[in-house]
């Protein structure tokens, strides 16, 4: 039989490319934010804001194809799995790059004063959750059912993580209220970072979706 | 805009009866333009006047003007047999010759004055390709044309009307005697077709048109309501007629 509707499937895998163009940018960022903390680099914190409107104009884009794409190609079945994850991974992502917009807001904030104590959970947390999004990613790009699992699986890990940072920033507000300013920041950092992998294991319970049609129960 | 075609204030009466209400639409060269619209809206007459297939109906009187390349096809001096192999048309029900596949596709060509064996294999393999086509009937070339299936004729009709070179195609509704995945496959022809020719679409199906065409525009009583890129109609119409068609609230 010949095969129809080619230019409907380039187009379905034009959006998926797209959104793995995106996804790989705001784990950049989250990257480059947490490092720019960490190093206390002014210029890198000043990108990652800078960066934030191109992320957000690839959402309004990825958005615009899928209504586009309902409108003229009336999907069905896993086609319209596709376009309707496609629209909910989309926000996800979007939100992972306010995210790094907030952290390297926070780092050009303090970049100018000695940090009370060394950053080492912190990025612990960012490698955790940026290695959850780029497998969230990998998982949406290759339908891997086992790697979209274990990004689910892997949010407890870094819940763990935070609520000891949570606990250790308490402490040093309590030893010293001259810390409470800079720790609440670098709470906020933190919850921020346990956000983007809160949103990376949605995107792996949407890459199941899409892939079995099956709801992934919320824990 | 580069307009391979441009309708200017185009009205058309059967007798007293008017037709099409002053109708100014252009199609871009290397588009699908579709026409959409409920029955009677004047979007079948629209596409016969860019041929002058209206001529052969009594009582049609025709003001405007239609511009094919910036010359106006209504001028009295127009050699009509031309003008329909550059503006060629396909029809609602697949309509191929009593004869061989391979003849069906020659018979234009050879009434144009070829006649030599070779060239007419190669303008025959050509048009078949360029339909879609060959594959499917490469080993049966002098088989009867009427025993092929409904999806197969009306790419044959294509086939024959690529034959003689069109700059042109009009198509008054190609799927609609079609099944399913005829249609599919014509409409992925379709795409195909118009990265090399200009083509003008009728079609009683929205999503049809939603599907393959670059700009639509709809009809209503003679009417142009609207006319945009398609992307535009099917998301955000400006006309609330246009809306409430494209949605199935009328019509």
């Amino acid at each position: 039989m010949t095969v129809t509707r080619q230019n409907y499937d380039q187009e379905l895998e034009e959006l998926r490319n797209d959104i793995l163009e995106m996804g790989t940018r705001v784990e950049l960022a989250i990257g480059q934010a947490v490092a720019s903390l960490t190093t206390q680099d002014i210029e890198m914190a000043k990108h990652v804001m800078a960066g934030d409107d191109y992320i957000d104009a690839m959402e309004s884009s990825i958005e615009d194809k899928c209504m586009v794409l309902i409108a003229r190609q009336q999907p069905l079945a896993r086609d319209l799995r596709i376009i309707g994850t496609g629209l909910k991974i989309t926000t996800d992502l979007e939100r992972v790059g306010d995210h790094a917009f907030d952290i390297a807001k926070i780092a050009l904030g303090i970049a100018e004063q000695p940090l009370i104590k060394p950053l080492v959970d912190i990025p612990r947390m960012s490698a955790m959750a940026q290695k959850m999004l780029r497998d969230s990613l990998a998982a949406y790009i290759k339908l891997d059912i086992a790697l979209a699992e274990n990004v689910c699986a892997a949010d407890d890990e870094v819940d763990d993580i935070y609520h000891q940072t949570f606990r250790e920033l308490l402490t040093y507000m309590m030893e010293d209220p001259r810390n409470i300013t800079q720790a609440t920041q670098l709470l906020f950092v933190a919850r921020y970072l346990e956000r983007v992998a809160d949103h990376a294991t949605n995107i792996g319970e949407w890459v199941i979706y899409l892939e079995t049609g099956q709801r992934m129960r919320k824990k | 805009m580069d307009y391979k075609i441009h309708v200017n204030k185009l009205k058309l009466y059967y007798g007293d009866a008017l037709a099409l209400k002053k109708i100014s639409l252009g199609a871009e060269k290397n588009s699908l333009l579709a026409l959409i619209g409920p029955s009677g809206c004047g979007k079948s007459t629209f596409i016969k006047t860019l041929n002058r297939m209206n001529d052969l109906i009594a009582n049609v009187k025709i003001e405007g003007e239609v511009l094919l390349d910036g010359v106006n096809i209504y001028h009295p001096d127009t050699d009509v047999v031309l003008l329909r192999k550059r503006v060629g048309m396909v029809f609602q029900r697949p309509n191929p010759f009593p004869m061989s596949i391979y003849d069906n596709i020659a018979y234009g060509p050879r009434i144009h004055g070829i006649t030599k064996k070779a060239q007419l294999d190669e303008l025959v393999e050509k048009s078949l390709k360029g339909a879609a086509l060959w594959e499917e009937v490469r080993d049966r070339l002098q088989s009867s044309a009427m025993g092929m299936s409904g999806g197969q004729q009306q790419r044959l009709c294509i086939a024959r009307l690529l034959a003689i070179e069109p700059e042109v195609l009009l198509m008054d509704e190609p799927c609609s005697a079609l099944d399913p995945i005829s249609t599919m496959k014509i409409e992925e022809l379709l795409s195909e077709l118009k990265q090399r020719y200009t083509i003008v679409m009728v079609t009683h199906n929205m999503q049809q048109a939603a599907r393959v065409s670059d700009y639509t525009a709809f009809f209503l009583n003679g009417d142009l309501v609207e006319h945009d890129q398609t992307d535009v109609i099917f998301t955000r119409p400006q006309d609330k007629r246009t809306e409430d068609y494209i949605t199935g609230r009328f019509g």
